[in-house]
């Protein structure tokens, strides 16, 4: 399958929160404590919340911090990504995501 | 037809909420309290065990609303606290700072340490109860405080429960019965008679999720909506709202409301460089300082950069990091910036000579693996688990992604040598300006706001204000100080007062121009209008100031008021907070203009520099104060030091504090 979607470009930050339907329960608390309501109720009842305005994402976390069921993740953009170093090897590492190798 | 148009007609999804536009809830209380962030969730507390009827609004959801939503590392000005050595009377300095507001700095200090009592109280952890860091440096054994930054002197405060500050208030504020409304945006405030200038009555909303009009009569209403933000710079295409420090609800909205009332306002054109859309999430990368304090910094090569202290003596120790200088009551994070009686210890001066010579090299790494284990887990866990932003965005993302701070050392952002181990914080990088010419911003360093008294009264009757609202003042535990201090005001006022019946034209007027925005059906939307105001305010009112430029600036700001405002067409509430955000956005940096085209000087201490007024004015003896008159501006002088006509600190405090 090769994607043709008639879609308009959204702006970055594509993906700041992102859900893991498995143990989502589509409580809605994450929507009720953001406090730019980036994030939207499902129209399916029950279905993990819409990330309807991702660009207006604060980072702050508070959706994550207050999911009962550890459901959703935050992932900062791509150009907020940072690296480190160990000390004993000098192997460099850097922040990844759940949906990274 | 563009897309937005396509997809509002195609789209088989409604919006998520129940949309009633125009539908009016009237509500009455003896105290409103404008934003519920710190300073209007103790304002609205400490109001209501006066007795008072509280209702409170915000914009966003009260139990995480605010800068201090997702927590506070530190609590500073903890002075009355049994473990501090020295006293609020004792921290007051003579002739004094006239562009830091004193007297409400000496309302942060006396109600600091009871404020962190009062969140204990509702259940937030404020000590080592658990003994995690028993025997460590920076706690009072008999106490179990814990302290950042200065271990002699013990006066700010550790908080391992910050990160439930909000909730916790959140909690107590359901508990004492006052009413909230989350997603009610303040649109405007009632007074007397509908006029300009009259005694403040109440307010009018709009709720950002159903489109409903709210009325609020009250015979005081308390203003906390923060400092205004993203006048300069709106990069969310790069970084989300996470391109500036505070919280993104910050449109100003309170100097516009009190502005519009007619109240004064002051300092509005403090500024300084930022920078915005270039900055790293806020301490995610290698630091030394703050809530980093006291990490090594170490060079590619494993190295480590040296600290000295204020006097530029070389430190041996990591304890050494923590300490004040001789007869020094106090230090403060902040680098080199910070005034000599006030600096902390901070890396060499001259290390930016020595990364030009090659004897650092970059990138730097900050390296706790080598820091005492108590200093260790004071920054990774005390500090970077409690500061807002920082528990989920750094601590939880840099642990998933396997990173442990007894092996790994963090990069620092790498920045030109210039800029390199100089005023902190590394990942914003505000005062050299990495942002780029003519981006400035208000937060971190008490921009403008309102004009207060002794009883964070404003100017007009029946109005206070607290927290970063008032001019010149920022921080989290002074928030929650003048917070209380002005709830205890307004209650004990609004007792003296009988409740004005709001008018009925002003209502409908307002109610015009807010809904206007969802009754056409094309237009501009808010985030171009908003991109262009910050275009604007770069090139007329950037680094570098002068009168025709600023003239030229107004006139570019009305014209869009007139055009692309005027024809700007929100999809749904959520576009219509937006919007009315924008209008204020606007409406602020109208006024940032007029301060600055008034003052006829260049002003360090504001940031600015007129090109046709190069001296410095900072030493004029009197604060700038604007406000409006039947619509027309009126600009005044104020007194420095205005609030000593009330006597010494102490006795005008005693005076008002209606304790
Ligand atoms: C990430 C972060 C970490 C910080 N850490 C510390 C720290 O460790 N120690 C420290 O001393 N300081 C810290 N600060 C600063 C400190 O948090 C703030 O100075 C303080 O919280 C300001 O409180 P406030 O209530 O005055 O304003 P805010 O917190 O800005 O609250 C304003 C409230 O008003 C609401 N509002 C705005 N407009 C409207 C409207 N039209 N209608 C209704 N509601 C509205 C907003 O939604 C918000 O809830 C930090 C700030 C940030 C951003
Ligand atoms: S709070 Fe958690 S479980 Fe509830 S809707 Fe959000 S992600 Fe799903
Ligand atoms: S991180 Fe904060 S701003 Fe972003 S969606 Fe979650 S709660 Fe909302």
């Amino acid at each position: 399958m090769y994607n043709a979607y008639f879609l308009p470009s959204p702006m970055t930050p594509n993906e700041c929160i992102t859900f893991d339907p498995e143990k989502c329960i589509g409580c809605n608390t994450c929507v009720d404590v953001c406090r730019c309501d980036v994030l939207m109720p499902n129209p399916e009842k029950g279905k993990e919340p819409i990330v309807m305005y991702p660009d207006e994402c604060w980072f702050c976390g508070a959706c994550v911090s207050d999911c009962p069921k550890g459901a959703c993740r935050l992932n900062h953009p791509v150009n907020q990504r940072i690296a480190w170093k160990r000390k004993e090897t000098g192997e460099i590492f850097r922040v990844k995501y759940s949906y990274m190798k | 037809m563009d897309f937005r148009r396509f997809l509002m007609e195609k789209t088989q999804f409604k919006w998520p909420y129940p949309v009633n536009y125009e539908k009016e809830n009237r509500e009455e209380c003896d105290v409103l309290v404008v934003g519920g962030g710190l300073a209007g969730a103790f304002a609205a507390i400490n109001a209501a065990k006066k007795g008072a009827r509280v209702i409170v609004t915000d914009k966003g959801a009260i139990v995480r609303s605010g800068c201090a939503g997702t927590g506070i590392d530190h609590w500073g000005n903890a002075f009355t606290s049994p473990c501090s050595t020295n006293t609020p009377d004792d921290m007051l300095t003579s002739p004094g700072d006239p562009y830091s507001p004193e007297f409400a700095r000496y309302i942060g200090m006396k109600e600091s340490y009871e404020a962190a009592l009062e969140l204990e109280s509702y259940g937030m952890a404020i000590r080592d109860e658990k003994d995690e860091f028993k025997g460590a440096p920076f706690r009072d054994e008999e106490t179990k405080l814990m302290f950042a930054y200065d271990y002699k002197n013990k006066h700010t405060l550790r908080l391992p429960g910050g990160e439930q500050m909000k909730p916790v208030l959140y909690k107590e504020m359901k508990r004492l019965g006052i009413k909230m409304f989350d997603r009610v945006m303040t649109t405007s405030l009632l007074t007397e008679d509908g006029k300009q200038g009259g005694r403040v009555i109440g307010a009018t909303g709009v709720n950002t999720r159903t489109g409903e009009f709210y009325v609020f009569s009250a015979k005081s209403t308390i203003l906390s909506t923060g400092k205004p933000l993203r006048l300069w710079d709106f990069a969310t295409e790069l970084v989300g709202s996470n391109a500036h420090h505070d919280d993104p609800n910050s449109a100003g909205d309170g100097d516009v409301m009190a502005w519009r009332a007619g109240a004064k306002l002051m300092m509005m054109d403090r500024t300084h460089s930022t920078s915005a859309g270039r900055r790293y999430p806020a301490y995610m990368t290698g630091n030394m300082d703050n809530t980093w304090r006291p990490a090594s910094i170490v060079d590619a090569t494993g190295k480590e950069i040296p600290w000295e202290d204020r006097d530029g003596n070389i430190l041996t120790s990591v304890e050494e990091r923590n300490k004040v200088g001789e007869g020094q009551k106090m230090m403060s994070a902040g680098g080199s910036k910070v005034p000599y009686a006030m600096r902390a210890p901070t890396l060499i001066h001259d290390l930016q000579q020595r990364i030009e010579s090659g004897e650092y090299k970059m990138p730097f790494y900050a390296d706790m693996t080598n820091l005492p284990d108590e200093e260790r887990r004071a920054v990774f866990g005390l500090m970077l688990g409690n500061e807002g932003k920082t528990k989920v965005p750094v601590v939880e993302t840099l642990r998933n992604s396997g990173f442990d701070p007894e092996k790994d050392m963090l990069q620092a952002n790498v920045l030109p040598p210039e800029y390199m181990g100089k005023d902190e914080p590394w990942w914003d990088v505000k005062y050299p300006g990495i942002g780029g010419p003519n981006i400035r911003d208000t937060s971190f360093i008490g921009g403008g706001g309102l004009v207060v008294d002794w009883s964070l009264k404003t100017s007009l009757d029946g109005l206070y204000a607290a927290g970063n609202q008032i001019a010149g003042f920022s921080g989290a535990s002074n928030a929650a100080a003048t917070g209380r201090y002005a709830g205890r005001n307004a209650a004990v006022a609004a007792g003296k007062v009988e409740q004005l019946p709001v008018s009925e034209e002003q209502i409908a007027e307002e109610k015009k121009r807010v809904y206007a925005f969802v009754q056409r059906q094309e237009g501009y939307g808010w985030k171009e209008i908003q991109f262009g105001l910050c275009r604007i305010m770069q090139d007329y009112c950037g680094d570098y100031r002068s009168g025709e430029v600023m003239e030229m600036g107004l006139w570019w700001l009305n014209s869009i008021r007139e055009n692309e405002l005027a024809n700007a067409v929100a999809a749904n509430p959520h576009d219509l907070g937006k919007i009315l955000d924008v209008d204020n956005r606007l409406t602020v940096d109208q006024i940032v203009i007029t301060q600055s085209l008034s003052r006829k000087a260049s002003s360090p201490r504001m940031g600015t520099v007129r090109l046709d007024y190069p001296e410095n004015g900072d030493n004029c003896g009197y604060y700038q104060t604007l406000r409006q008159e039947n619509g027309e501006t009126v600009v005044e002088e104020l007194p420095f030091y205005y609030w000593r006509e009330e006597g010494s600190c102490r006795e005008a405090y005693e005076k008002h504090c209606c304790l």
